[in-house]
């Protein structure tokens, strides 16, 4: 997505002895001031920052600096290391990272899972770390048998004498490799070497997930530790002016409660305690700007933006001048609404904070931004503060918090009480507590020419910003446009001659944030809906009409045409059936939909198959590309049922009965192919979602002749008349 | 006797606000507080009263609280709107749900406190599919004929249907539906004394 | 004091009798493989079996289970459970995995009640348990593939 200050690549791979025995491998940062390149004497003296460790019991670890949130990627780097290292998988184990800057991301400056990046950010690096290891074992076993390095070769954790036949295992050359230097510019394989990166290696945590004891957030216990519930402003902006606590401090079990600046925390020994306590609170709270807020109003609010120009993110060509010279002119309105992520895990941090340091258990996608956040808030120094990742239920950009507001309402309410204290949401407090997707109102129109060549293109993206006023804005915001909110739109792929896309910045109020896929999620269904209107318009086929556009970009029509082909595009439909696709290019993968759908009389949209074809560059592993694939398409499916809104200032949902998301009888067949390509690597967690509510939209019409022009689906919209 | 009051309980619903209306008038009697069930029916036919008496009955039957339970199809219905079961629940071959979709898996014994919480019931379940007693879109006239009818009310004589409106839980269970619900328009007693009245002036079908 | 009966042994825990068996499992006793995702029996993280029936825990009070047999996911017994979670292993099926052990608590009664389901059967059986990382397409193929391991075992 952006490029941040590069911070590790100044890195060096040093190596050092493990206590306990072994061998530990990691990344060195020169502190400002030091030699850039390291000193290579004392390899024991360094922090125990590692990407590697292998024990002397053959135990090959990766310390993993992305969270394993479901997308595999515990597995995915783990593959990365012990392709090059030359390990058995059956003893790879994988632990997470604390948060260091040595772990910060290698294109963000900062440690973060986001961006459907950590496989492309971790690439070179690992390789390296692997690569390193396995030259330093190979020497230590040389060296034990007096021979040349060249005469052995290294196979599943293994050191190989070539002619000999003997063996010594990495366990036993562990404590030998540690006292060794580091091998400099050890050579990478030849991908075509690979024997595990490419192969649908199983992942490493799913037998922990099958029998319950995989460690969630939720699932940390610490000695002394009281658990809390937030009692936080009904309306976003408000403030609790009076707390009447006596009845909560009468349920038994309710320990303390403490007014932090997010809200009223009801500290007990247990959740239901705590829950229960909530309810007794008495609380005058100062409603503060948004009282009033109202969706069907800030709709018109939006309209009313959308009238005059915004800050241009593209511009080609003189879009207004080809529009007024068009033969023919078509406009569409359309309107997404807030998202919430809804990850199936309730947020939860675990705080204990003391006079002389604070430790965090959180299952976070920015540890950078919690560390510092944890740290502010405790009122202690960076290095007292530990972050500890634990697995995450689900993410989907939640747990990238902008403000880390959930660990700094576990650090404050911890610091107040004096214990270790365990901050649970309900479902109800995560989804009316914010940081949604922003709602975005867009208005396009397109000109055709007399034989049906588009001939302008103009986009207009009213929503709000949620990068602007955060560290990230630098990086960002370019030129009064924030990237996050025009992505999918102003890198239109299409040819066209001339275009303009345009961005008007909506008021901020309603906390938003980062939802899998970001921009795309809106921009996406705006553009490829609006193709589909126009190829209907000049009587062309959207395959053939997307085809004749993307003419300059491959990998947009090799998963298109692949897409096309295995769903049988040339084919006759069933009766009653309709079809539509979609292709998009996000997180530098490049995802086509086809779908195929049928319309009740009543208006319920029944998706039966999905056919997914996607190119995201060399592959780790196809397995868990399939599984990113089918669960963005389950997560876009979701996005055609709910939405969350206002009335009174106030959100109307409040769990999954009136948010719902996707269930099993309405998951349609999916089947997902992977284009072989040699190009640039992309990501895999976000990209399969912004094609899929557009390919649906425009199989609708194809069935009912009717438009979706805002999501989600009213049924009342397709109900035959 | 009759007199005409005040509605006591619920506001006329908008489907039949006449009858609502017409019903109120003529049905809703002075207290005694509770319906004996041990008095010997004396039966005195009257098709006027009678039919009358059922539409009251009718405006309980149709109210999702009651029609929730007694869907046309295989899956319960819920809320307010009386649409299809969330998670896909079925009737299953006892009434009683499906696989891990069994009715008590999520209802208790009785509603839970809270917004959203299942309303509850020892006995929460539906009519079995081999008599599925279906409220669900039939007219005043065909749910009479349903209710007479043994083959279709679970072998029940028109006192044992009276038994079961005034007694079971799962009746009374409407009338205590849980934090977000409405109750049927009638008050339990009501439902009752009418429905004995319908059957006591000879369950007269209304059509 | 309360005493209840989790995966084949006695607990007596002192909670009040209206407080969720899924806060008792999870705090008082410990065994945190139950999840919380809803709070109001709508996504089946919570699903334990209660004497043999998938019971939502998050809404069942403490005081019903007395007497009765609980069992949750660490506990649940090798018949349904080792070809269950075979199948779950061999698919890769959990992404996040927060669901999955509701997931399999609900597959055990399908299979238990239907060794041999159809996609209609899963339909009617597994709707109930949210999968927000969209997991289903794979959920579906394993409980096949556990019914075919069960069906196999049990000609042999």
């Amino acid at each position: 997505m952006t490029e941040v200050v590069n911070l590790s690549r100044r890195g060096f791979l040093r190596a050092g002895a493990l206590s306990g025995g072994g061998l530990i491998l990691g990344v060195y940062l020169p502190t400002p001031g030091e030699a850039a390149e390291p000193p290579l004497a004392k390899p024991a003296s360094f922090k125990p920052n590692a990407f590697l460790r292998i024990g002397s019991d053959n135990s090959v670890t990766v310390i993993v600096n992305h969270s394993e949130m479901g997308q595999g990627i515990y597995s995915g780097l783990a593959m990365i290391v012990a392709e090059e290292l030359d390990a058995d998988w059956t003893k790879v184990k994988v632990e997470a990272a604390p948060a260091d800057p040595v772990y910060n991301h290698t294109m963000y400056g900062v440690q973060i899972t986001g961006g459907s990046t950590s496989t492309i950010s971790e690439w070179d690096r690992l390789r390296k770390a692997g690569a390193t290891a396995r030259a330093m074992l190979i020497t230590a076993a040389a060296q034990a048998w007096k021979v040349a390095p060249g005469s052995c070769r290294a196979n599943k954790s293994r050191v190989i004498h070539q002619e000999s036949g003997i063996v010594l295992s990495y366990g036993e050359l562990a404590e030998p490799a540690s006292r060794l230097a580091p091998v400099r510019n050890v050579p990478l394989k030849d991908p075509a070497n690979f024997t595990l990166i490419g192969t649908p290696v199983k992942r490493l945590d799913t037998p922990d997930k099958v029998t319950g004891a995989a460690v969630f957030g939720l699932d940390v216990t610490v000695p002394g530790m009281l658990v809390a519930v937030l009692a936080r402003p009904p309306v976003f902006g408000g403030k609790a002016i009076r707390v009447n606590s006596a009845k909560a401090l009468a349920v038994s079990g309710v320990r303390r409660v403490v007014e932090i600046d997010r809200g009223v925390a009801v500290v007990a020994d247990g959740f239901w305690q705590a829950r229960k306590g909530r309810a007794k609170l008495e609380i005058d709270w100062d409603l503060g700007d948004l009282s009033a807020l109202d969706s069907h109003m800030q709709r018109d609010e939006y309209v009313e933006l959308s009238r005059s120009p915004g800050a241009v993110a593209r511009k080609q060509g003189d879009a207004e001048a080809a529009l007024a010279a068009s033969a023919r002119v078509l406009e569409s309105v359309l309107d997404l609404p807030y998202l919430a992520h809804a990850p199936m895990e309730p947020l939860n941090c675990v705080a204990d904070v003391r006079p002389d340091g604070c430790d965090v258990w959180t299952g976070t996608q920015a540890q950078t931004l919690d560390h510092h956040a944890a740290a502010l808030a405790a009122g202690l120094k960076p290095e007292q503060v530990k972050i500890h990742t634990t697995l995450l239920g689900g993410g989907f950009g939640r747990r990238a918090a902008l403000d880390s507001h959930f660990v700094r309402e576990a650090v404050l309410v911890s610091k107040a009480v004096k214990a270790p204290v365990k901050v649970i949401w309900t479902r109800e407090d995560d989804l009316k507590g914010g940081y949604y997707r922003p709602a975005a109102h867009h208005v396009i129109s397109a000109g055709l020419s007399e034989d049906g060549q588009i001939t302008a293109w103009k986009h207009r993206i009213v929503c709000q910003s949620f990068i602007i006023g955060t560290p990230f804005e630098a990086a960002i915001v370019k030129d009064g446009v924030d990237e996050t909110c025009v992505e999918g739109a102003a890198d239109l792929p299409y040819e066209i001659p001339n275009i303009l896309v345009d961005w008007k910045k909506a008021p901020s109020g309603v906390p938003v944030q980062w939802l899998r896929s970001v921009g795309h999620t809106h921009t996406a269904f705006v553009v490829e809906t609006f193709l589909d209107e126009l190829a209907h318009a000049a009587g062309k086929d959207p395959l053939e009409l997307r085809r004749s556009l993307l003419a300059k970009h491959p990998r947009h029509l090799r998963v298109l045409d692949r897409a096309a082909q295995e769903f049988g595009w040339d084919k006759p439909l069933r009766d009653g059936r309709g079809r539509g696709l979609a292709v998009h290019q996000s997180f530098g993968s490049y995802v086509a939909h086809v779908v195929e759908i049928s319309v009740s009389k009543t208006g319920k949209i029944t998706v039966h198959r999905v056919v997914c074809a996607i190119d995201c560059g060399p592959i780790v592993n196809p397995d868990s590309i399939r599984a990113q694939m089918e669960g963005c398409i389950v997560f876009g499916l979701s996005t055609l049922h709910h939405e969350i809104t206002f009335t009174d200032g106030r959100v109307k949902q409040r769990n999954f009965h009136d948010y719902p998301v996707l269930r099993m009888n309405e998951t349609p067949e999916i089947e997902v192919h992977i284009v072989k390509s040699t190009d640039s690597m992309g990501g895999v967690g976000e990209p399969g979602v912004p094609p899929v509510a557009p390919a649906v939209a425009n199989a609708v019409f194809n069935l009912t002749g009717k438009r979706i022009r805002r999501l989600p689906f009213r049924a009342d919209d397709l109900k035959q008349a | 006797m009759r007199q005409s009051s005040p509605p006591i309980s619920a506001s006329p619903s908008p489907r039949y606000p006449r009858l609502w209306g017409f019903a109120l008038v003529l049905l809703v009697a002075p207290s005694p507080a509770s319906v004996s069930l041990d008095e010997k029916a004396a039966t005195k036919d009257d098709p006027a009263a009678s039919r009358v008496a059922f539409l009251a009955v009718y405006k309980v039957l149709s109210h999702p609280r009651c029609m929730n339970c007694h869907p046309a199809g295989d899956a319960p219905l819920q809320g307010e709107d009386s649409h299809p079961h969330a998670q896909n629940v079925k009737r299953g071959k006892d009434g009683a749900g499906k696989y891990a979709l069994k009715c008590a898996n999520c209802h208790q014994a009785k509603a839970l406190p809270g917004e959203n919480m299942p309303p509850g019931n020892p006995n929460w379940r539906l009519p079995s599919p081999e008599m599925p007693l279906v409220f669900q879109g039939k007219s005043p006239g065909a749910l009479a004929r349903q209710l007479k009818d043994p083959k279709q009310n679970g072998g029940k004589t028109l006192d044992q249907v009276l038994h079961h409106a005034a007694e079971d839980t799962l009746v009374l269970g409407c009338w205590n539906p849980g934090e977000g619900r409405a109750k049927p328009p009638l008050a339990h007693e009501e439902f009752v004394r009418e429905l004995r009245t319908w059957i006591e002036t000879g369950a007269h079908e209304p059509e | 004091m309360i005493t209840i009966r989790v995966n084949r042994k006695e607990y007596h825990v002192d909670v009040e009798p209206d407080t969720p068996l899924l806060w008792v499992i999870r705090e008082t006793i410990g065994l945190t493989g139950t999840k919380f995702g809803c709070g109001v029996a709508q996504c089946g993280a919570c699903t334990i079996h209660l004497d043999g029936e998938a019971a939502r825990s998050c809404v069942t009070p403490v005081e019903r289970a007395i007497g009765r047999e609980i069992v949750t996911i660490e506990g649940l017994p090798d018949d349904l459970g080792r070809p269950l979670k075979d199948a779950w292993i061999a698919l890769d099926v959990p992404q996040c995995g927060y669901c999955q052990s509701g997931q399999i608590m609900a597959a055990a009664v399908l299979l238990r009640e239907n060794p041999n389901p159809t996609d209609e059967d899963v339909d009617d059986g597994m709707t109930g348990n949210i999968c927000r990382c969209g997991t289903y397409p794979r959920i579906r193929r394993a409980i096949h593939l556990a019914a075919q391991a069960i069906a196999k075992g049990a000609a042999r």
